[in-house]
């Protein structure tokens, strides 16, 4: 965390990891505004934390266990009526594999 | 009775009316209506009126009534609900590009909880976009303003259902607080607004922006008010797996019952550097008209919250940019065709997303990527864990915890929308409860010179709404704020 400088390329990573088309000049403008909250964010470096456990849940809480059975799914029609596109009864999606087809 | 005489009228008070007959479901909702035509054309606090929704609704409590059945705690009174709560067949956008038109096939767990009460849905509440921001204007269909000052923000992310409180559009609002997102915006706006413990009510159909973090809470012109709603919407639901088996207590009956003997502990760092002299001086008169009532004033310190923005800005971004990544454009809201499915999906959410949204998503999977995990998002949650170690410590001497809510009053709109860090600063005293868990409220405590809200904020332990209640309604009695209202907007 020691060196919060991100360069253009990792902001163009990070740009592609996150499945966000962004032009140049968002990227550069995103570097610059990643970096001041990343420079605040180092603050943080000032605290010991080598011997604290980390709280994911700040509830204690045990994953509860339900009996696996069928239950009603949502109405179709109503599921389908906010899809961008649908097509013989499913969610019409571009194609995912490259190739003829 | 007048339109106007009815939504002056609390949710209580319509309550019992609309029971015992004295005045009908569907003539409460018409005068609601009709304020809102009137008082959101400037305010801007409403991304969808379901006028039709809302008169079959009254309809129904009004048969009930006659049928003579029980009616429900809320039955005949109007909420409005921010709009990342789903409502079946009712549109719910998050306020997001990305969710225009989408129209959800079922009911959040909070909203069934409100239907089956009796009360009313007018609206869906404007919002900062995914609920991230602090001040509405994040919002994709423009910000709300605030009903004391049109020319000041709300506050965030839920400005449009403290707005909308304030405004008497709605008896009482639902919102969700991640950050602040309750307690802030409640505080511009001069309403009691509650953040219950993590897991206290069901995030079933709460569009999530960071899981560990959200609750949906009330806003209400006054605690009983907010009490009451309380106990209708908290309580399990096994469809969120976080939501707890804790028993539902009755806060409604923590009203008006005495407050000596009860600890407050105050944070001396909270009225330091950074925090408006008036703020500083409307928190310093409420510990002393506690203490006049018999409060125990403890000094304690919290010192780690000074972290706990850093902290929050790594874990709610880290947690958003996972939630988020189910907006792609396949299955609901805006697709944009590329050339391949990267670029639909790229494009989609570009174009989707407003800037704040992005900045979240790309500090996240910043946050998360190789190489960072450990630096960032383990340290940040290591960080969490010291936070709840100071309340732990903290309230083995008090019973509530009490800041100010913000550390100024409704800033104005524009003011800093240029500096993202300016603008996460509005939450510095909201996030550590909110880190750890733990319910909070904000109430009015007084009031600028300028005539603007103030909000005291009291934190209490985990499951323990029950004491901020008293505390809070016992402040509200003694302080007299509750009878200060906006002007009429005209």
């Amino acid at each position: 965390m020691s060196d919060t400088k991100i360069t253009l390329e990792d902001v163009r990573k990070v740009a592609r990891l996150s499945r966000l088309a962004l032009d140049e000049a968002a990227l550069a403008q995103m570097r610059g505004e990643l970096s001041k909250i990343l420079g605040h964010v180092a603050s943080l470096n000032a605290l010991d934390v080598s011997n604290v456990e980390p709280t994911y849940h700040a509830v204690p809480m045990n994953a509860p266990l339900r009996a696996d059975v069928v239950q009603a799914s949502l109405p179709r029609d109503e599921v389908f009526a906010s899809a961008p596109k649908t097509e013989a009864g499913g969610f019409a999606v571009p194609k995912v594999m490259d190739g003829e087809g | 009775m007048t339109s106007q005489a009815l939504c002056a009228l609390s949710g209580i008070e319509i309550q019992k009316k609309v029971a015992s007959g004295d005045v009908s479901a569907v003539e409460v909702t018409n005068a609601f209506l009709e304020r809102i035509t009137h008082q959101d054309r400037k305010l801007h606090a409403f991304l969808y009126v379901d006028a039709e929704g809302a008169l079959a609704q009254a309809a129904t409590v009004d048969r009930a009534r006659k049928a003579g059945e029980t009616l429900g705690p809320l039955a005949g009174v109007p909420v409005a609900l921010k709009d990342n709560l789903c409502t079946r067949g009712v549109p719910t956008t998050c306020a997001s590009k990305i969710l225009a038109g989408y129209v959800p096939p079922y009911d959040a767990d909070a909203v069934e909880r409100l239907r089956r009460a009796g009360a009313i849905a007018v609206g869906k509440t404007n919002m900062d976009e995914f609920a991230m921001g602090s001040s509405n204007e994040n919002s994709a269909f423009g910000p709300v303003k605030n009903p004391w000052d049109e020319t000041r923000a709300p506050g965030g992310s839920s400005g449009g259902s403290a707005a909308a409180t304030a405004s008497s559009m709605a008896s009482f609002a639902l919102g969700s607080d991640t950050g602040g997102s309750v307690r802030q915006p409640g505080a511009f706006c001069g309403v009691t607004a509650l953040k219950p413990t993590y897991g206290r009510v069901s995030r079933f159909g709460l569009i999530a922006f960071a899981s560990s973090l959200d609750q949906i809470g009330p806003f209400a012109r006054s605690v009983r008010e907010a009490a009451r709603v309380l106990s209708v919407i908290a309580g399990h639901d096994a469809r969120d797996a976080t939501s707890t088996t804790t028993a539902v207590d009755d806060y409604e009956a923590e009203c008006g019952k005495e407050v000596r003997g009860l600890r407050v502990g105050v944070v001396a760092d909270a009225l330091g550097a950074g925090v408006d002299a008036e703020v500083v001086k409307a928190t310093r008169a409420a510990v002393a008209k506690l203490a006049e009532l018999g409060c125990e004033i403890v000094d304690v310190s919290l010192p780690h919250a000074t972290h706990a923005l850093a902290a929050y800005y790594l874990i709610a971004p880290a947690e958003a940019s996972s939630n988020l990544a189910r907006f792609d454009g396949m299955r609901y809201g805006l697709r944009k065709t590329g050339d391949d499915l990267t670029a639909t999906y790229g494009t989609t959410r570009a174009e989707g997303f407003g800037p704040e949204v992005r900045r979240r998503i790309m500090l996240g999977t910043y946050a998360l990527s190789a190489g960072y995990y450990d630096a960032f998002y383990v340290k940040a949650q290591k960080v969490r864990t010291l936070i709840r170690r100071d309340y732990d410590a903290a309230f083995k001497k008090c019973d509530v915890v009490l800041t100010p809510t913000s550390p100024t009053t409704a800033f104005k709109l524009g003011e800093k929308t240029s500096d993202p860090l300016a603008m996460y600063m509005a939450d510095i005293f909201t996030l550590p409860p909110s880190l750890a868990g733990l319910p909070a409220v904000s109430i009015p405590g007084g009031y600028s010179a300028d005539g603007l809200p103030i909000g005291l904020q009291l934190t209490g332990r985990a499951f323990d709404e029950k004491t901020l209640v008293r505390v809070s309604d016992a402040y509200e009695r003694a302080s007299g704020w509750l009878s200060r209202r906006p002007s009429e907007i005209v």
